[in-house]
């Protein structure tokens, strides 16, 4: 059986992160740092149309 | 030939008449969002629905095929990829959506349920995914439903959902419980168009929401019926 | 001011009745999903998904067939996680309580597995034209239960000297030998019974990968339960020893893992880091403990519009000026 796709082989051993108590894959860091940083582009960056609205509103 | 009135009595007449009074089409579709809709916070709802929309599609393609097939073929297994991806973007975006509502307190002005159902269906999407995992048939399912079960049978539930019983966890994971998530999803989304997009806080009262009254009085603009309809405002379509 | 209005909020939400601009729901959704299955595309190609064989009982057998014998005796004698493990599998255990509240035991036994009949007994019964162990099987059937604790217990004290010797990195004892060639384990134990025979024949039969079916089967043809094999391989160390390698131990924050280095479940945060602290981590009765904490802590998420304090806090940080940041504009600007 042969795998279609896999440019890149994550079939190994994770690496960790451990900070005090806290134990976590890079994957997920990378996944939970990724939120963060679309959460804030998403309030941050200017929605299109805005002219459009404008002319709604006058 | 003309046709005979509908009794009062007739169910059919009731169930048609209240959902159209509660969802007008214009409601239930509407072509035009209040201007205040404008924030890429926005998309990440509709997302939501799109990311499922995809797994339930990768799903129904894996499920034609059987629970094994994605062991043993190239296409399965990419098919399966996209399933196990569309999951993480599934939660990746419903997270961030939460996090969005939350900043926005979207449930004020009779949006309480709107928040509930969303709440609920986060609640529900885990051991949708739970299932999923131990419906695998690899190491990863032996693991998890080996390590689960503990958590499951220390509060009982383990008496009636058997993780280790494969062909019980499919069985939701295939039909009972992405039917309870898509339940969920149209309650929810039904109740946004019934109450509309929650407005903005209004600036410079921020200090005195803080302050407990007593009672509200309920006046009918703050019953959860919103204001004029999107069609009598005027607005371009 | 009544009680009920201590509870209540001051919502002030008026219902809006300013401008609409046109906006295409349906055309949103299309993109959306146009977007997501790409994304999710991409994702599948650049990275494909993890599939980890499982693991079998032949496989445990082969690989760890001194700590195979070890646990096999273990179910035999009624001292495995699973013999005592208490409801929904058999009444030998107390099960997990929090104060009062002791769900395990109210919901009760739903599964019967009696590990010594289960894991050893009847699929030893189904090896045949074996005297010898028909023989052993026969002898330890019709001894009285005293005597078959007494046989358990001499025939698991040097594995279990073993294994405490393996665990501290020691000189292991000489009672306890493999041979590599064959597979087969010796157990120097007096006063064993014919307990050193039923071992070995459960033994080959797990070597020979008839025990992988054998505790399949059940009244009925068609199988889709897995219970009593994963039971009997999580008792035993393979399963775990893997799931060290994969970083999916409880103490690794295992939970939000998948393996290899793929992103796992991350939403499972929460419920993880608890069995990371104190007094979850060192207790006995941790899963019931960490439940009824994420329960609450879930009817909270959902009862966010009621709670004071909570349901006032995105008025407070104005993190909404930033998403309203055109409407706020658009209001200052009109005269």
């Amino acid at each position: 059986m042969s795998v279609l796709g896999a440019v890149f082989d994550l079939n190994h051993p994770a690496h960790v992160v451990h900070w005090h108590f806290i134990e976590l894959s890079v994957a997920n860091i990378v996944v939970i740092a990724l939120m963060l940083a679309v959460f804030a582009a998403a309030i941050i960056l200017p929605f299109p149309g805005a002219a459009r609205r404008r002319r709604s509103e006058s | 030939m003309s046709i005979a009135p509908s009794p009062k009595t007739s169910w059919t007449t009731r169930t048609r008449e209240s959902a159209v009074d509660a969802l007008p089409p214009e409601k239930l579709l509407p072509d035009s969002q209040p201007s205040y809709v404008a924030s890429w916070i926005y998309v990440f709802g509709v997302a939501s629905i799109a990311a499922l929309i995809v797994i339930i599609g990768s799903g129904v393609i894996l499920s034609l095929k059987g629970p094994a097939w994605w062991h043993y073929t190239g296409v399965g297994h990419f098919i399966n990829s996209i399933h196990l991806w569309a999951v993480e973007l599934f939660f990746f975006v419903m997270v961030v959506h939460l996090w969005g509502k939350y900043w926005m307190a979207a449930w004020r002005g009779g949006r309480t349920r709107v928040w509930i159902t969303g709440a609920v269906t986060f609640l529900v999407a885990v051991p949708t995914a739970l299932t999923g995992y131990v419906s695998q048939q690899n190491f990863d399912a032996q693991w998890i439903s080996t390590q689960a079960k503990d958590g499951l049978n220390s509060v009982g539930v383990g008496a009636f959902f058997n993780v280790t019983n494969f062909g019980q966890m499919y069985s939701y994971h295939v039909l009972l419980l992405p039917a309870a998530v898509v339940a969920l999803v149209i309650a929810h989304v039904l109740l946004v168009r019934r109450h509309g997009v929650v407005p903005p806080f209004a600036l410079g009262t921020a200090r005195d929401s803080a302050r407990v009254s007593p009672a509200v009085e309920r006046t009918p603009a703050l019953s959860g019926v919103d204001g004029p309809s999107p069609a009598s405002s005027g607005a371009p379509s | 001011m009544n009680r009920l209005g201590r509870l209540r909020s001051h919502d002030d939400t008026k219902p809006w009745t300013g401008p609409y601009a046109p906006y295409d729901l349906v055309k949103e959704l299309c993109i959306a999903v146009g977007v997501i299955a790409l994304l999710a595309i991409l994702l599948a190609i650049l990275f494909s998904s993890p599939d980890e064989k499982p693991s079998t009982i032949a496989q445990w057998s082969k690989q760890m067939p001194i700590n195979f014998v070890t646990t096999a005796a273990k179910e035999l004698d009624g001292t495995s996680p699973t013999a005592e493990y208490g409801p929904p599998y058999n009444h030998n255990g107390e099960g997990q309580h929090a104060a009062f509240i002791d769900l395990q035991k109210w919901l009760g036994v739903s599964h019967p597995i009696d590990t010594a009949n289960d894991f050893v007994v009847d699929p030893l019964e189904t090896v045949p034209n074996n005297p010898a162990l028909q023989s052993a099987l026969a002898q330890y059937r019709a001894a009285p239960e005293k005597t078959q604790k007494a046989w358990g217990e001499a025939y698991a004290k040097p594995l279990e000297e073993y294994e405490t010797a393996i665990e501290e990195k020691k000189t292991p004892p000489k009672t306890v030998a493999l041979d590599p060639a064959s597979g087969a384990v010796t157990v120097q134990a007096s006063g064993a019974g014919p307990i050193p025979v039923l071992m070995g024949g459960l033994l080959g039969l797990a070597q020979s990968g008839g025990l992988d079916g054998a505790l399949l089967t059940s009244n009925q043809f068609f199988q889709t339960d897995y219970t009593k094999p994963l039971l009997f391989m999580a008792d035993g160390g393979l399963l775990a020893e893997r799931a060290e390698g994969q970083h999916l131990l409880g103490e690794q924050w295992g939970m939000m893992n998948e393996t290899g280095s793929y992103p796992g479940q991350t939403w499972l945060w929460l419920y993880t880091l608890w069995y990371q602290v104190e007094p979850f981590k060192a207790s006995e009765n941790a899963d019931i403990l960490v439940m009824m904490v994420m329960g609450v802590l879930s009817l909270a998420l959902i009862c966010i519009p009621f709670i004071p304090g909570i349901r006032s806090l995105p008025r407070r940080i104005p993190i909404y000026r930033l998403i309203w940041k055109e409407h706020y504009r658009a209001q200052k600007s009109v005269p």
